[in-house]
């Protein structure tokens, strides 16, 4: 439990230390990667889901859980990927 | 996959989410920085399915049916509608952790597996319900607010701090009795649930539509919280872990968008700006002439200029105009001018709105700069072209102490030589403040659909 608080502090301050110099063009890209990254709930949900009890209560809520979580991971990446896509440098050879 | 195997590759996945998100913070190596961090996930999520003991029936279920709507969601969505899918994203992802809170009770409460500390995973479970609930409403409104399914305006009623400040009482309420006599039961959970999902939809509902980059990225902070405190529910360090990263990102983007405003958090989300009431107050009734001009006047302008800004807002986005203004700067470089594109960190509807549009109109973002970059060089512009901003270029922020957007950073147009305001009426912003450029000396209007006349300009250029 004490690990776990210790975990909590140490990733905030990461956190905080990452992204405090971010030029405003990555603004939205930045806040909608980080959304997918907040997706990882699916874990919590996978293991919901997935438990053999078969309580159908239990079930319906982690199908639900890992269907919502889905579609925040993968919209989220995919989206993000989308716009980094149209960010594109004017010098030749810039980027790829 | 042994315990030990599992808690390893979760290790990775956070370095990889860690890595991903330094990446993703630098132009030439953000995507790739996009994708190493959902390398991570992938990883997260096979040595989950791995860990054994699982049955996949629902799991594939829930797995297919959530990709196939999030990829479509992705690829259809249009570059202008981008604020409010991220933010059915953010709701989703909120949600997704309500919903493994809840199911973490039930088992608890109703199959009688009780946990090792039960008052340390009754208030885990509170705050991941809480918080879980809180992000996905108040990201539904958002969403519908931004999607103007509802009106973008404020919403406000009398006694409304004082229902919201009885709501979160109450709410903190049912926390300590959760904490205190964990085993009550769903007559205990579901008003909390309730209530949760009534505050996030009254913090909400009083945030005008201009303030909405900072809304978008405090509840993008929330849904990470969410799915830390899932995390301490579970006790899986991952999800503490990717949550606070989230949480914290979260935090620093609100921030940003605070200071660029020179607002506090708490008056973004306290006082229904612009709602109309003291809005106007001292600086309403700016008099003056403003300059129209045609079309072909602007021409003129613009084709005698040695250096071009562009000054983009939310206009240019619901006009469409993005890839007209391109069309625009190409001619007027091909013209030997200079031409950049000034972006204000809060012009538009999220964090970063117009760096979007603009890329999707395949301006390089070498053209792209902020503020601080034209302002102290902005007398040596010859034009400043302001298409669809009002707030953000309102020299009241300055000039006029009773202004409410006074001392607010902004784009110093009114500086320029000469600028040229495209705007379809004299009407206030979105805020609701009049604004003494169109009436200044040095200051033409153009009238008109913003994409119509950035079109017509082209014409004239290429006659």
């Amino acid at each position: 439990m004490g690990l776990l608080f210790f975990v909590f502090a140490l990733a905030v301050f990461l956190g905080f230390e990452l992204i405090s110099k971010v030029p405003s063009q990555l603004h939205t890209p930045l806040m909608s990667g980080s959304n997918a990254i907040s997706g990882i709930t699916i874990v919590g949900a996978l293991i919901v889901a997935g438990r053999t009890e078969n309580k159908t209560a239990l079930v319906i809520l982690g199908a639900l859980a890992v269907a919502f979580a889905m579609i925040n991971v993968v919209g989220g990446y995919l989206v993000t990927d989308r716009m980094l896509a149209m960010f594109k440098s004017g010098k030749p050879g810039a980027r790829k | 996959m042994t315990a030990q195997a599992i808690e390893f590759v979760y290790i990775v996945a956070a370095v990889l989410f860690i890595v991903g998100l330094k990446m993703l913070g630098r132009a030439d190596t953000a995507r790739r920085g996009n994708f190493v961090s959902a390398v991570g996930m992938l990883l997260a999520i096979v040595a989950t399915l791995y860990a054994g003991g699982l049955s996949f029936r629902w799991i594939a279920i829930g797995t297919i049916a959530g990709s196939l709507v999030g990829a479509v969601a992705a690829y259809a969505v249009k570059m202008t509608a981008m604020p409010e899918m991220v933010g059915l994203f953010n709701g989703f992802g909120g949600l997704a952790s309500l919903l493994v809170g809840w199911a973490e009770y039930h088992k608890w409460v109703l199959l009688g597996q009780a946990p090792e500390r039960p008052v340390f995973t009754a208030v885990a479970i509170f705050l991941t319900v809480l918080i879980g609930a809180v992000t996905f409403s108040g990201s539904m409104v958002a969403f519908l607010k931004l999607a103007e399914w509802i009106g973008g305006k404020p919403f406000l009623f009398r006694g409304q701090q004082i229902v919201n400040g009885a709501l979160s009482l109450a709410l903190l309420a049912g926390g300590a009795l959760f904490a205190l006599r964990p085993e009550t039961g769903y007559s205990l959970l579901l008003p909390v649930v309730a209530g949760a999902l009534a505050l996030g939809v009254m913090s909400v509902i009083p945030i005008g539509g201009a303030d909405m980059p900072v809304v978008i990225s405090l509840l993008n902070s929330y849904s990470g919280l969410a799915a830390c405190a899932a995390g301490f529910v579970i006790s899986n360090t991952l999800l503490i872990v990717a949550g606070a990263l989230v949480g914290a990102s979260g935090i620093i983007l609100t921030r940003i968008m605070c200071k660029a405003m020179n607002r506090s958090l708490a008056n973004v989300l306290f006082s229904g700006f612009g709602s109309g009431a003291g809005g106007g107050g001292a600086a309403a009734g700016y008099q003056g002439e403003a300059k129209a001009v045609s079309a072909e006047d602007a021409y003129f302008l613009l084709e005698a200029a040695r250096s071009v800004v562009f000054v983009p807002g939310y206009g240019m986005a619901v006009a469409q105009a993005q890839h007209a203004v391109r069309e625009l700067g190409q001619l007027l470089e091909a013209n030997g001018a200079e031409v950049r594109y000034c972006i204000h960190p809060v012009a538009g509807r999220m964090p970063g709105h117009m760096n979007v549009l603009l890329a999707e109109a395949n301006v390089p973002y070498e053209q792209l700069v902020e503020p601080g970059d034209v302002n102290p060089t902005i007398e040596t512009v010859d034009v400043a072209m302001v298409i669809g901003a009002n707030d953000v270029v309102n020299p009241a922020a300055r000039e006029d102490p009773k202004s409410p957007l006074y001392g607010m950073p902004t784009i110093e147009v009114d500086r320029a030589r000469t600028c040229i305001v495209l705007k379809r009426s004299l009407n206030p912003g979105f805020a609701g403040v009049d604004n003494p450029l169109f009436f200044k000396e040095n200051t033409r209007m153009l009238f008109g659909d913003a994409k119509q006349t950035v079109s017509a300009l082209v014409a004239e250029f290429k006659e």
